[in-house]
């Protein structure tokens, strides 16, 4: 039953109004302009008075374009032909490749019954040390990066794609500019991942309206691949625009705006996103990393202060590293006991005298003298940043715990160290 | 009667209704062959605003609502311990047996299980008088005698016509028939519903709290304590550590029962207190700690409307096991959320925002919810309490948002975390001076005073020495801040993940923070400042070793030999500020 209306009763911004009967919330109509046509989501029932968000953008439509309902909410297809294609931001091919159309799927479904959720208990290993050391990635973890713009959040995200041992990748990008889109594309091709690869790709250039639809078709996508005992890592890049969109159409929608513009609903809206990472009791699981961009560097900005307390950690990364202050995987303690039993103190251990060393430098910087301890910890911060938190290192957890070790025993004494003397008995490097 | 819906926008339909209806009334939205569970929120000519407790994908113009007469209640009898309920008191291990994976929408299952079978014992007999909230019989319920009382909604003073023998019954079977003065019956059963908004005031009075609750925190305990019966909360930014010590509190609370509140947070959180509490014994009774807790839980991917039930459902079920006399602590994570959860009705409602687009109404709920605790004496003399401690979100970190602003003015004590405390992994980050408490705690005010001084003199120092360097710094001044951080170093903070000193039992706090006294108060002689450093370096070393020993141990006397000869060798008088403690 596919209902047809010719006259447009309003158009503002991204948003347009038609009179129309037996209409549902949130079902779909395709809005057919002359130039070309574009789904539209049903945002706001009022008597006959139907409101919808039009995907491709208000620009150019005209009060008679034709509006016909579909009579359905937004679905996408979800089999194991997704696999190596790419898709725009309302899951049409972008690859030139046939439309999907077999076993539709809804998107945006109900949470998950925190009763079927459990533990998380499974490192996923990256090769980073400042993520595996420090700040342990796991499982089913929902964690955002927070960056600025200019930073290569990119391919930090690609590099843990290619490295991270998942069964899936789902990547979904929100105002992606066209040459990261490339970027990612010959990246995951050349790691040889394409092919257990999906992509949801809404560019720059796309309508920005476009964009809001990303996270729901991915992780619907992946929701379904974790229940069929699949393990799932979603990459959402980045979220700031999909934030920015919500709030152009809340504001289009004469929403009272909360903070800086943004709707009331920003936290629940992210919320639903993010909660989908899950491991599911007897089947697979949804990891999810984000890119958070902070406008103007500031973490008190909605989106990463909203996001700060929906994830279970983040990543800051500043000046190419990720950051160890304010960097925090709050999942860690669930796999960092089994790793192996230097991990911990380690992980706390440099940590500490990494934060010396910043004291020392500080110190140094306003003119005071340097002790030999002030020395020893200058020494130490320039190793530790030259060998642990570049990005460029690429080890695995074991060799970066011995590279600690190394570097420790260039720099220090052991009792200077402040780590357990067991430890000290079973790792410390005899220096000849 | 004919009702139908005429808007959809977000969680909330607009419905042209014929006949009567009335605030916060629960009504159904039938769709797609499901009813949606929703609530009325204002109502305007014949146009009702229900705020939806479901996703409203699919819902449409005209279709048909159902309105129950009822407000939106919970069902309050034995078999509530130990559950996990969603905002609405839908027990979620039944839902997922029920539905698999996900929670569907318009399935809505007994809070209580109708076929276990309790033994009643009553302790009325006919023709006795009694009335709302009067015991009329008891069962076992896990550690407690469940009392089984008069509904607190019945008026008046009632006769027991019929009681029923002591026995074995189910929550359906009919246990007593009370008359009331117009000569009306009422049968009843052991469970009946509540209006969650409206508090339950069948006490005696209420009394002043005045009692410590035990947190086995030190700083909580000796600085800012916390009273049976009071409010506090616990504001902080991302990452500093809220949800841990509302965890931390849960299980080492001296109370009778625990309801966790998780509202709107993390499902992940939720999921650890689920799967680790029933693993986990209580001290006390040698009992598993679920058998004392509720956990009502209503993470931030489930729907807004019923986030914002979910702490009135759980402050509700807290009040009527006051009721029985026993002491109830109720933890809300977060009350932001909450909050959060009104403004965006408040938004679809149109409404005139106030700060941050927040209802202006948001105080004086706010205040509405801390005010159910209290401490009362009932009618039968028992006393009954219900603690309050909710966690409060600021945006960004900073406390003079509208929340916490208005959730200061009426609780008794306020625990701010500080985000500086825990990137420094000085757990737990309360921090020691902005935190506050008007309730008493389990040490002499006089010493607090002196320890809180020593602090406040030892950040200033430390905040002087930031700019002049240790080299500008007078040896006594160094020796404040010496003191200060020895008190945050082994006092103030705290090893959750410690055996020995996660939980701290008050007898100990009192003892050891005699012997940091003697620290604090001592003139101590010192040559330089590496001296002084060095010493409290060794002392500080063998303290949190103390620490870490089992209370009393030989280990524990061993270490406290150590330290007070320590302090023997430095000590050559009590500081001048100090004397009058004597």
């Amino acid at each position: 039953m596919q209902k047809v209306y010719s006259k447009i009763e309003s158009i503002s911004g991204n948003v347009i109004t038609v009179t129309a009967a037996g209409v549902r919330y949130k079902e779909l109509a395709v809005v057919g302009t002359r130039y070309g046509s574009s789904l539209a989501e049903v945002i706001r029932l009022k008597r006959d008075e139907v409101a919808l968000q039009v995907f491709n953008g208000g620009r150019g439509v005209s009060t008679g374009d034709e509006v016909r309902f579909l009579g359905e909410p937004m679905k996408v297809s979800f089999s194991d032909n997704l696999l190596g294609r790419i898709f725009d931001g309302s899951g049409r091919p972008r690859d030139g490749g046939p439309e999907l159309t077999d076993s539709m799927i809804e998107i945006g479904g109900p949470s998950v019954n925190p009763a079927k959720r459990i533990i998380p208990r499974r490192m996923v290993r990256t090769g980073i040390p400042m993520i595996d050391l420090f700040n342990t990635l796991v499982e089913s973890q929902k964690l955002p990066i927070f960056s600025v713009s200019g930073e290569p959040y990119n391919e930090l995200l690609a590099r843990i794609a290619l490295q991270a041992e998942v069964d899936l990748i789902i990547l979904g990008g929100m105002g992606l500019k066209y040459d990261d889109y490339l970027f990612f594309k010959e990246t995951l091709e050349k790691g040889g991942v394409l092919s257990r690869t999906v992509f949801f790709v809404h560019t720059a250039s796309d309508p920005v309206v476009e964009s809001l639809l990303v996270p729901d078709i991915a992780l619907a996508v992946a929701e379904n691949f974790a229940i069929h005992g699949k393990r799932v890592l979603v990459l959402l890049t980045d979220m700031t625009n999909f934030a920015d969109a919500m709030k152009e159409i809340a504001i289009t929608m004469e929403q009272v705006p909360s903070n800086r513009g943004y709707p009331g609903d920003l936290y629940t809206q992210l919320a639903s996103r993010y909660e989908k990472a899950v491991d599911f009791d007897g089947s697979g699981s949804i990891t999810i990393l984000g890119v958070t961009t902070m406008p103007g560097d500031d973490v008190t900005h909605p989106v990463p202060d909203n996001t700060g307390y929906i994830t279970e950690g983040q990543f800051y990364l500043r000046n190419g590293r990720i950051e160890p202050f304010g960097s925090l995987s709050r999942l860690k303690q669930q796999v960092n006991g089994d790793t192996r039993p230097d991990h911990r103190a380690m992980m706390d251990g440099m940590i500490k005298l990494y934060a010396a060393y910043k004291e020392s430098l500080e110190k140094k910087s306003m003119g005071f003298k340097m002790s030999t301890w002030d020395e020893k910890l200058l020494t130490y911060g320039d190793m530790f940043e030259r060998e642990m938190m570049d990005l460029s290192v690429n080890i695995p957890l074991e060799s970066a715990l011995d590279k600690g070790w190394e570097i420790l025993a260039s720099c220090f004494e052991p009792e200077e160290t402040g780590l357990k003397s067991e430890l000290i008995a079973e790792y410390w490097l005899n220096k000849v | 009667m004919i009702n139908k819906v005429i808007g959809v926008s977000g969680n909330m339909v607009s419905v042209e209704f014929t006949g009567e209806a009335s605030m916060n009334e629960v009504c159904y939205i039938i769709t797609g062959g499901k009813k949606l569970k929703s609530e009325v929120i204002r109502i305007k000519g014949n146009v009702a605003d229900v705020q939806v407790f479901e996703m409203t994908t699919g819902i449409g113009v005209g279709e048909t609502v159902e309105f129950t007469g009822e407000l939106l209640s919970v069902q309050l009898g034995p078999g509530l311990l130990g559950q996990v309920y969603d905002g609405l008191q839908n027990p979620l291990p039944k839902l997922a047996a029920e539905c698999g994976f996900f929670l569907d929408r318009g399935v809505y299952l007994s809070a209580l299980d109708e076929t276990k079978v309790w033994k009643f014992t009553p302790s009325v007999e006919a023709g006795a008088k009694v009335e709302a909230g009067e015991q009329i019989g008891f069962v076992r319920e896990g550690i407690f005698n469940h009392w089984i009382m008069v509904p607190f909604h019945l008026d008046g003073v009632l006769t027991v016509k019929r009681i029923v023998a002591a026995g074995d019954y189910t929550i359906k079977d009919i246990v007593a028939e009370v008359e009331d003065e117009k000569g009306d019956l009422h049968p009843l059963t052991m469970v009946f519903n509540w209006p969650v908004k409206r508090a339950i005031k069948s006490y005696a009075e209420r009394l002043k709290p005045s009692e410590t609750l035990i947190t086995k925190l030190r700083i909580i305990d000796t600085f800012i304590p916390v009273a049976k019966g009071g409010t506090y909360c616990i504001p902080g930014p991302f990452g500093a550590g809220k949800t841990v010590l509302q965890q931390v509190t849960s299980r080492n609370a001296e109370v009778d029962v625990v309801i966790v509140a998780a509202c709107g947070e993390r499902a992940g959180e939720v999921v650890e207190t689920l799967k680790e509490f029933p693993e986990l014994i209580d001290p006390k009774t040698g009992r598993s700690l679920m058998e004392r807790t509720i956990i009502i839980c209503n993470t931030s991917s489930m729907p807004v409307a019923a986030r914002e039930a979910s702490v009135y459902t759980a402050v509700t079920m807290a009040e009527y096991y006051r009721q029985m006399g026993l002491n109830v602590l109720l933890l809300a994570d977060s009350t932001s959320r909450w909050a959060q959860a009104m403004r965006e009705m408040s938004g679809r409602l149109e409404e005139i925002p106030g700060e941050e687009a927040f209802p202006a109404y948001l105080e004086s709920l706010i205040a509405g919810f801390y005010e159910r605790a209290g401490i009362v004496r009932l009618k039968s003399g028992a006393i009954g309490s219900v603690t309050i401690g909710g966690t409060v979100s600021p945006a960004g970190g900073n406390f003079e948002e509208p929340v916490t602003q208005a959730t200061l003015k009426v609780v008794g004590a306020f625990h701010g975390l500080s985000r500086q405390r825990s990137d420094a992994r000085k757990y737990p980050a309360i921090h020691p001076l902005e935190s506050w408490s008007k309730y008493k705690g389990i040490i002499d005010e006089q010493k607090t005073d002196y320890g809180r001084s020593i602090l406040f003199k030892g950040d200033e120092v430390d905040q002087m020495m930031k700019v002049v360097g240790e080299e500008g710094t007078s040896l006594d001044d160094y020796i404040i801040y010496l003191k200060s951080d020895f008190l945050d170093f082994v006092y103030i903070q705290q090893n959750s993940f410690d055996p020995v000193d996660n939980a701290v039992e008050p007898e100990r706090q009192q003892y050891t923070y005699d012997i940091i006294m003697d620290i604090l108060t001592a003139k101590l002689n010192f040559a330089s400042k590496e001296e002084a450093r060095s010493w409290f370096n060794k002392v500080r070393q063998n303290f949190l070793d103390y620490n870490g020993k089992k209370w009393k141990s030989d280990e524990f006397n061993k270490l406290e030999i150590t330290i007070s000869q320590l302090l023997a060798d430095k000590k050559i008088g009590v500081e001048a500020d100090a004397e009058f403690l004597g």
